[in-house]
């Protein structure tokens, strides 16, 4: 789509674009070219010298056990929070959608965890589960479940994966919940008045039509546990214990600001950016497709 | 309603209300352990009802703050400033690079139109260390123009605004060079009125990107006057359950809570429209 009516200026929208522009060459295109470029260079241990080395970090990456580790821990984290946090968002919409008194204070009470910050997500769950304090630790351990996440790389799991996705719920639940407004009435009626259960009406008209929130829905929160739940994790596990809940985007932190070993780092956050990339296309390839919404 | 079925719908109010518990549980008991004294909630199982040191607690907080860590009051001021700077800067400079790319043709506008588009494939996440290199070369760490300007670029808020733009019928623009308006005129007094909801929609959204962010504050704050809310309780806790505050804390994070909580509640209404629009 492209305006018919334009104005004429040879400098203006130059002038206009400058900010935006200056900001994106320096923060983004600089550092991005800057990881490209460290990604192909080793530095020694005292980061005297460098040398250009080609590919040989990647290679060296991907014959790292710990780093595939770290990929296989990010894939069945992403999965489930995708997974468990779509399952319970819909449940809820599903039955917010269907009831009419109290619709919108049900609304409010349930966006609110959209506005709190994923560190502080992880400082609340952090405290209900510290084995020593945590309300929900002890009542666990009353009922005999053996319960310590700094120990037990399972429950570690869970405490992150229960974290991520308390806070996306209510993302997932508004963009379910407009889906699901957008439905003809019409068609449900229908398939009442041919006898269709609401179970029915659910899996046959419902689901189908709502797949392409759901789609997106699945690419929005893949991308979120890959990279925004990086503050869940430094707040309850730091990765740990061990390496379990070190996902992807951790271990480029921590290899670059703690392990101070850039040229893994970098070539790390190469690998990163072409998943983003990967799923950026994935997600725009969607919205040019999509029937309706 | 397609039906009545009494049953379904008793069911529906009660998955509703297990979910909202759900949701509200770790707020709930957040607060209540701001209001009991440290010796109180290390006290395991603490008290699911309120103690009575709630205000010392969260003056301790705001002026002293726990855990050795810096004063709240501070961290609260840190964290407003910055959200509001990259909400208001995202917003400026994206409503004026989506007019010149909308409202004029001029060589190379493909080229900047994509280049803006490419930012939304590079999240601070995946470039730390080079980023944190060039705000270091440029002297901004511990600033508050480090903390913001590196995140004021926005594809998503450019998108938005043309979207927008683009469904702005063209007579207006027609009438507004009959009656002489220049592109800057024709921006200020019409496009301008009529971009109010799409702009308040984009402040909310802003606004708690702003005040939620963590990793980029988390590098290149070393200064603890220059740390936002969001990184102090993470330096609270840090410590473990034995020295950790958690009465202190809790309420902390309760404080740190409530501006974004204010902000998505209040402005609802263009939240959740332009939450969904943006994503289009």
């Amino acid at each position: 789509m492209e305006k018919r009516v334009v104005f004429g200026h040879k400098t203006l929208p130059y002038l206009l674009l400058a900010p935006q522009l200056l900001i994106t060459i320096i923060f983004f295109f600089l550092p991005a070219g800057e990881a490209i470029w460290q990604s192909t260079q080793l530095q020694d241990a005292f980061g005297l010298s460098t040398q250009f080395v080609g590919l040989e970090n990647f290679t060296d990456l991907f014959t790292q056990s710990a780093y595939l580790d770290s990929f296989k821990t990010t894939a069945v984290f992403s999965i489930l929070v995708a997974f468990v946090g779509l399952s319970l968002a819909l449940l809820l919409a599903v039955m917010a959608n269907r009831v009419i008194r109290g619709a919108t204070v049900y609304k409010t009470l349930l966006i609110w965890p959209y506005a709190v910050a994923p560190a502080v997500v992880g400082v609340l769950w952090l405290f209900l589960f510290s084995p020593a304090v945590g309300i929900l630790a002890v009542a666990f351990n009353s009922l005999g479940i053996p319960w310590n996440p700094r120990l037990d790389s399972t429950d570690a799991m869970i405490l992150v994966l229960i974290s991520a996705v308390w806070k996306q719920i209510s993302y997932n639940f508004l963009f379910f919940l407009a889906g699901l407004q957008s439905i003809p009435k019409s068609l449900l009626e229908a398939a009442a008045i041919d006898g269709a259960s609401p179970a029915r009406r659910f899996w046959s008209i419902v689901f189908p039509l709502l797949s392409p929130t759901t789609f997106f829905l699945l690419v929005i929160n893949v991308i979120y546990a890959f990279f925004d739940t990086f503050a869940v994790i430094d707040t309850t596990t730091q990765g740990g214990p061990g390496t379990s809940t070190d996902i992807l985007v951790y271990k480029v932190y921590n290899d670059g600001f703690n392990g101070l070993n850039l040229s893994s780092s970098a070539a790390q956050s190469v690998v990163l950016m072409l998943i983003v990339v990967a799923l950026t296309i994935v997600q725009f390839r969607y919205i040019d497709r999509k029937v309706q919404y | 309603m397609v039906e009545r079925r009494p049953w379904l719908d008793f069911l529906a109010h009660a998955i509703l209300i297990v979910g909202l518990i759900i949701v509200a549980f770790p707020l709930y008991v957040t607060f209540i352990a701001s209001t009991q004294t440290a010796q109180e909630v290390a006290n395991a199982p603490m008290s699911l009802l309120p103690g009575s040191h709630m205000v010392e607690n969260y003056l301790t907080a705001i002026t002293s703050g726990g855990s050795g860590a810096s004063p709240v009051g501070r961290m609260l001021w840190v964290s407003l400033v910055m959200a509001l700077s990259i909400a208001i800067g995202k917003i400026l400079i994206s409503i004026v690079s989506a007019y010149a790319v909308v409202y004029f043709r001029f060589p190379g506008r493909q080229l900047c139109f994509w280049m803006i588009f490419i930012t939304l494939m590079l999240p601070v996440e995946v470039r730390i260390a080079p980023t944190y290199q060039v705000v270091a070369d440029l002297h901004m760490l511990n600033s508050y123009a480090g903390l913001a300007l590196p995140l004021i670029a926005s594809a998503t808020a450019t998108f938005l605004f043309r979207q927008f733009f683009l469904t702005v019928p063209d007579e207006l623009v027609e009438a507004a060079r009959i009656d002489g308006a220049g592109p800057m005129r024709f921006f200020y007094d019409v496009l301008l009125p009529l971009s109010k909801t799409s702009i308040a929609a984009l402040f909310v959204i802003q606004f708690i990107y702003g005040w939620n962010q963590y990793l980029w504050p988390l590098l290149i704050t070393t200064k603890e006057n220059m740390y936002p809310i969001v990184v102090g309780i993470r330096r609270m806790v840090a410590g473990g359950d034995d020295v950790t505050q958690w009465n202190i804390t809790m309420a902390t994070t309760i404080l740190a809570m409530i501006p974004p909580a204010l902000v998505v509640i209040l402005m609802q209404k263009w939240f959740v429209q332009g939450l969904v629009d943006t994503e289009k």
